[in-house]
């Protein structure tokens, strides 16, 4: 039926024009909902609509959605990428290992931690392009080699001693705006843009909804894998070095389960875990979402036991939501 | 509309509206006991909403149907299928690790009782039984999955016979069989008419409805048409009825002088699928490669578009030698490839239009990696137009398209790749009539403006009306190259079951 409902549809008819609103109401769902809950909470708590509380809230989404853009790049060519969170503390034990004070300036440290993280994605990408083992597997692995990299790096103990102009990258303000947030905003830019702009980004759509299609469209289907894992591999290693840098110390236990909230996040924000759709608004919008919900309930003392529960049910509420809809449609 | 006790199905009034657009509007359709009763309409007419609504998938808005003079008001499948009314789904709906027995006993082992015993054995007795009645050879106790499709769709009739049904619906069961399987098909339907079961037949292609049909009914837009015993009904008509335009002539006359040989194979094999192919296309021809399914035309066509590697054997382009080792190697070299499995290797379903059309093309589009949104939407508009694909807007997923639009978006989308040897692999299949017509045309305005087209069909009038020369092939040889004058449907059938 519905690869005839275009046959039926005349351009101008009342019918059309409902079912195109339909989808602009689908499209902006999480945004309503996002609106929702941040008016149900400033009603419900005067602290919750500060200047002060927004600032932390967004400070805290951003490693979280720093993350999550690396993964949607992932995910929307129907892969994933459960290494992240190592990764996190990988590139921080490897960044902070060369930023103590009066070593070498602080490009050094951000371009060594950096390039630890492209290059572990890259490993992603070489395993899954070259072999036939699903992701799921190749980064469920590496999840767990990055996690004893990091351990043999740092011996096991926290890097601390870092110089000041390392810990400003993620601890410090420019213009009375947190660095974070700063970056937070740049790289959301670049990600949508690379998505939405460039060869590449639809390149990723065409592989994640139908591989053989894209292949015998001319496209090179290793590449783009092996661009897409490098790629979220760098976004993890600067969630790695700004989280490093706000905490002052390489931690080789930092980012552990940082993957599940990120998947969470893309897949909240409508990414699709079998590839081929996904927006980076959705995306921060799904990182946001979590970070105010998280927010709200602890200004609201709620435990962080019922945190968990109530995340559990906007994440399958959330795809439920979505299949609903795309059954509709 | 009479009650005569001879119509085991009476269809009337029967209307059906999704979201304010009637999808079927006071339809009927009266089915005798034993014929075969054949349901024709272009795609988008309403055979399958009208199908569902039968078989208690959808409800109905209003009408009346009336099963062996009750009226029929069961709306859940398992009833309907109780009563007699069984359907053959196009995508088997089988399970592949269970067996033979246990799919055609599936959901009535044990009288609905969810955990009493399961007597497997005396299952796969009584499906054996089954089977030998209906004189069919498969094993009861192999596992689905290791049948061919053929095999599936009868394990699937059986299925309806055990379920007692007196209506079976079959919604285009020759798509994926083969010559003899189809005959074997047609066998088995002959066999259940004679013993009173009605089928009611949905296909497009016009030879099995001269060969099976006893009564023709036509949907055109939802709409009921008429109802004629086939006898009385010629090709002409029939497709003007379903069109309600007069498609005047499907293979235009070509004036086009052939050109410089573009592609030639030489000696091309890969194991186990095809040995020793030799052909040549030059410009402004279209070269037809006949043959029964699994002769091995798609794997010549996917090795020559370095899908697959061959083992032996060499290709040259324009006199010389081509490797061709990926599509992006064929493709740079000008050859467009469409493939048979529209679904598998043609469209990413939840791109637009546009973004599926300029997809092989894409650099073209753009600037230091940036794609040049103007200059991208502005081909595919154009493109859209040429072929006149039929969308709500460019940014439409080409997933809610009909399967003639699908097919024109991927043609588009080879064509942009400006090749100039392009191989059509079944283009019309599973498309309707209308808009064949306009791929025909298509194919040769292709051929007019100097390209070489290699056109790889099952449908022979199709075959013969476009192709200037046929290559023809049986189990992965090449066994005739025949011209235009030479070729006709019997002598490349011929050639197609030597061995």
């Amino acid at each position: 039926m519905e690869n005839n409902l275009n046959s039926y549809f005349d351009k101008d008819s009342g019918s059309y024009k409902l079912l195109v609103r339909l989808q602009e109401v689908r499209k902006y769902g999480l945004l309503i909902a996002f609106v929702a809950v941040c008016l149900a909470l400033s009603l419900t708590t005067p602290r919750f609509l500060t200047i002060q509380n927004l600032m932390i809230i967004v400070t805290q989404v951003s490693i979280n959605a720093l993350l999550a853009f690396g993964v949607t790049f992932v995910i929307i060519t129907g892969g994933i990428d459960l290494s992240i969170g190592s990764m996190v503390a990988v590139t921080g034990v490897v960044a902070a290992t060369f930023a103590h004070p009066d070593e070498y300036p602080v490009i050094v440290p951000v371009a060594v931690g950096l390039l630890a993280g492209l290059l572990f994605g890259a490993f992603n990408g070489f395993v899954v392009t070259r072999s036939k083992v699903p992701p799921f597997i190749v980064t469920l692995g590496t999840m767990t080699i990055g996690r004893g990299l990091a351990l043999i790096l740092s011996k096991g103990r926290p890097v601390s001693n870092l110089s000041d102009s390392f810990n400003f990258i993620g601890g410090g303000k420019i213009l009375g705006i947190p660095t974070l947030i700063i970056t937070l905003i740049v790289t959301f830019i670049a990600c949508t843009v690379v998505l939405r702009k460039t060869v590449l980004g639809r390149y990723m759509y065409a592989v994640g909804g139908n591989e053989q299609a894209a292949r015998a469209s001319g496209i090179e289907l290793s590449t783009v894998k092996m661009i897409v894992y490098t790629l979220c591999g760098g976004l993890a290693a600067l969630a790695g070095i700004l989280l490093t840098s706000r905490i002052t110390t390489g931690q080789p236990n930092a980012g552990a389960g940082f993957e599940l909230d990120a998947i969470a996040a893309a897949i909240i924000g409508g990414t699709s875990t079998s590839g081929g759709t996904g927006t980076m608004t959705g995306t921060l919008l799904g990182a946001l979402l979590i970070g105010v919900i998280s927010n709200g309930l602890d200004l609201l003392n709620v435990t962080s036991y019922y945190q968990q529960v109530v995340m559990g049910i906007i994440i399958i509420g959330a795809v439920v939501l979505d299949s609903v809809n795309q059954i509709k449609n | 509309m009479n009650s005569n006790s001879d119509y085991i199905l009476q269809v009337s009034g029967l209307t059906k509206t999704f979201s304010g657009v009637k999808a079927l509007d006071q339809v009927q359709l009266a089915v005798r006991k034993g014929e075969v009763h054949a349901l024709m309409g272009e795609n988008g007419a309403g055979k399958s909403t009208l199908m569902k609504i039968l078989i208690g998938l959808l409800p109905a808005d209003s009408g009346e149907i009336i099963f062996e003079g009750a009226e029929l008001t069961a709306a859940h499948v398992r009833d309907v299928m109780k009563k007699g009314i069984s359907m053959i789904h196009q995508e088997m709906l089988v399970v592949p690790e269970l067996t033979v027995a246990q799919n055609i006993f599936l959901g009535r082992e044990t009288k609905g009782k969810l955990f009493s015993w399961l007597d497997d054995r005396t299952l796969t007795k009584q499906a054996a039984m089954l089977l030998r009645e209906m004189d069919i050879q498969i094993d009861p106790s192999i596992k689905m999955k290791y049948l061919s499709v053929a095999q599936m769709q009868m394990v699937e009739i059986a299925k309806a016979i055990s379920n007692n049904a007196k209506v079976i619906i079959m919604d285009e069961p020759t798509s994926a069989l083969s010559e003899k399987e189809v005959a074997t098909l047609f066998r088995l339907i002959k066999d259940l008419t004679s013993k009173g079961v009605a089928i009611i037949y949905i296909s497009h292609k016009m030879e099995e409805i001269t060969a099976l049909a006893d009564t023709i009914t036509v949907l055109r837009d939802g709409k009921y048409i008429g109802t004629r015993p086939a006898s009385e009904l010629d090709m002409d008509t029939l497709i003007t009825m379903m069109v309600g335009r007069k498609i005047e002539s499907l293979f235009p006359e070509s004036t086009t002088q052939r050109g410089n040989e573009i592609l030639s194979v030489k000696q091309l094999t890969r194991h186990g699928q095809f040995t020793n192919i030799n052909f040549a296309v030059h410009e402004g021809e279209v070269l037809g490669i006949g043959g029964l399914m699994g002769a091995g035309r798609t794997e010549v066509a996917r090795t020559i578009f370095g899908l697959d590697q061959p083992d032996s054997g060499q290709m040259y382009i324009r006199g010389e030698q081509a490797d061709i080792r990926s599509p992006q190697d064929a493709i740079r070299r000008g050859i467009g490839y469409v493939s048979e499995d529209r679904k598998g290797f043609g469209f990413i379903p939840r791109l637009s239009v546009r973004e599926n059309i300029t997809l092989a093309s894409l650099p073209a589009h753009a600037k230091g990696g940036l794609v040049r949104a103007a200059s991208e939407s502005a081909v595919a508009n154009r493109m859209m137009a040429d072929l006149r694909i039929k969308a709500a807007s460019p940014e439409q997923f080409v997933t809610f398209l009909s399967g003639g639009n699908q097919q024109k978006v991927v043609i588009g989308k080879v064509l942009l790749s400006s090749p100039s040897i392009i191989i059509l692999d079944e283009p019309t299949r599973g498309i309707d009539i209308g808009a064949k017509a306009e791929i025909y045309k298509l194919i040769h305005q292709l051929k007019e403006a100097g390209k070489a087209v290699i056109l790889i069909s099952s449908e022979l009038p199709e075959l013969l009306g476009l192709s200037d020369r046929i290559v023809v092939m049986a189990k992965g040889k090449q066994t005739a190259e025949l011209s235009a004058q030479e070729a006709s449907q019997e002598v490349v059938m011929h050639y197609a079951m030597q061995v």
